[in-house]
């Protein structure tokens, strides 16, 4: 079953540490989202497998928007 | 002929000879490079602390006329703190660069930004407890504040001899927040607390909120608090022309242009209050130490509050937002946001502590004016 990682809070993608295909921990750092002049590290929110990656660095996102689908 | 030109020379050492005749000069010599090291090499508010720190280096200077009549320091000093017109300038670039959405989209994240100001008047007590005069009381409390402005309002109105240091105090424990606050909202938080999940749901906030936000504010607090209506009121107008968006040139001249040349001139002549005599007093210790503590206990006092809101809401707060209820913006919500994803990789504060900490900001202002009104109502304050 696929897992969303979704945006927490408005702001722009900074820089993004993982690729498809990628197998990740839960907590493991998958993305970096600047928000308030301020580096927020998104996390994993379960042990999977990086299936698709919904957005590109310098990308401007909102609340909800999903930024990475784990399987 | 030889003797003039002796006599000329030795003019020329009298400085260094006046240096090692009050050792407190050259101690505060010392203390304006360490103010600098720390803006400079620790990036610890450079743009206030190099200013101050370059006053104080001026001002210490031996035969240096810079404080006396006529003297460049003393003229911005007359001209912006005695008058306190420095730090409402300053008001209204804060208030042209703040954005209140967070907290009208969060309404009650403004109460953390009412309870982080306890520690003002905590502190205020505790001040009178140890015998202060009660207008340096309050110039003392109001470190608590955590906001520099609203410091050097009050005490250049009523304890300018204080200035200075409640100047330093405010504003070195406005850039040590990251450090003071982890380990007290550590202390009064257990483990499941820490880790609680706020979602942020993105509330819109109108214009015409955001429009009459600031107009309510001044009216309504201008009627209650009187005595601190300079500094809601430029605050306010900072903010109502950022949300009109009509007097983007006006926004734009006093969160940038305006605000950096007043912040010169205002750490400028902070600096210069900063004289060795004047300066170096068990009095400035007991200063700089209160003004610890007010911090400390507003973010004992925000924390609290969180726990205390969380027993009566149905959806749970993390008590660690309850520090950003200050008016160290944003630094206090970077804080909130940092130290709860330290304890839980899915939580995510940031906006939450965003609405406490702007709530803060208009709450320090608040609280400023008052307990100003208050005082003046007790006929202790003009």
């Amino acid at each position: 079953m696929p897992v969303h990682v979704e945006a927490p809070f408005p702001g722009t993608i900074l820089q993004i540490m993982v690729n498809a295909g990628d197998v990740v921990k839960e907590d493991e750092e998958l993305l970096v989202l600047e928000a308030m002049k301020m580096k927020n590290p998104i996390a994993a929110p379960s042990d999977g497998r990086v299936k698709e990656i919904m957005v590109k660095v310098q990308d401007e996102v909102k609340t909800g928007q999903v930024l990475i689908v784990l399987e | 002929m030889l003797e003039a030109i002796l006599n000329g020379l030795s003019g020329l050492t009298m400085g260094f000879q006046h240096l090692f005749v009050d050792w407190r000069s050259l101690v505060m010599i010392i203390v304006g490079c360490v103010l600098l090291y720390l803006g400079i090499k620790k990036d610890c508010e450079p743009l206030l602390l190099v200013p101050i720190g370059f006053g104080c280096i001026l001002v210490n200077i031996p035969l240096s006329d810079v404080m006396l009549k006529d003297g460049f320091l003393r003229v911005i000093y007359d001209a912006g703190i005695a008058t306190e017109l420095f730090p409402l300038l300053i008001f209204i670039g804060i208030g042209a660069m703040t954005d209140f959405g967070p907290v009208l989209a969060q309404p009650k994240t403004f109460l953390l930004g009412a309870a982080g100001q306890f520690g003002i008047f905590l502190t205020l007590i505790l001040a009178l407890y140890l015998g202060f005069p009660k207008l340096d009381a309050v110039s003392i409390g109001i470190i608590g504040a955590c906001d520099g402005p609203t410091a050097i309002y009050v005490a250049s109105k009523y304890a300018p001899h204080l200035l200075g240091a409640v100047a330093v105090a405010a504003y070195s424990y406005m850039a040590l927040v990251p450090i003071i606050q982890p380990p007290i909202m550590k202390f009064l938080t257990t483990d499941a607390e820490r880790k609680i999940v706020m979602k942020f749901t993105a509330r819109p906030v109108s214009r015409t909120t955001k429009l009459l936000f600031p107009l309510v504010i001044t009216i309504v607090g201008g009627c209650i608090a009187p005595k601190g209506l300079p500094l809601l009121g430029s605050i306010m107008l900072g903010n109502l022309m950022r949300e009109s968006g009509v007097v983007a040139r006006l926004t734009k001249a006093s969160e940038n242009e305006i605000a950096n040349v007043v912040t010169l001139f205002l750490g400028l002549a902070i600096g210069a209050t900063m004289s060795g005599p004047a300066f170096i007093r068990t009095e400035t210790l007991i200063v700089l130490g209160l003004g610890f503590l007010a911090i400390c206990l507003d973010t004992v006092c925000g924390v609290l509050f969180a726990k205390l809101m969380n027993t009566m809401s149905r959806e749970k707060i993390n008590p660690l937002i309850g520090a950003a209820g200050i008016s160290a913006f944003p630094m206090a919500a970077r804080v909130a946001q940092k130290e709860g994803y330290k304890y839980n990789k899915k939580s995510h504060l940031l906006m939450h502590a965003m609405g406490a900490n702007a709530g803060g900001q208009v709450g320090s202002v608040i609280a400023a004016a008052v307990m100003l009104s208050v005082l003046a109502g007790m006929g202790i304050i003009g």
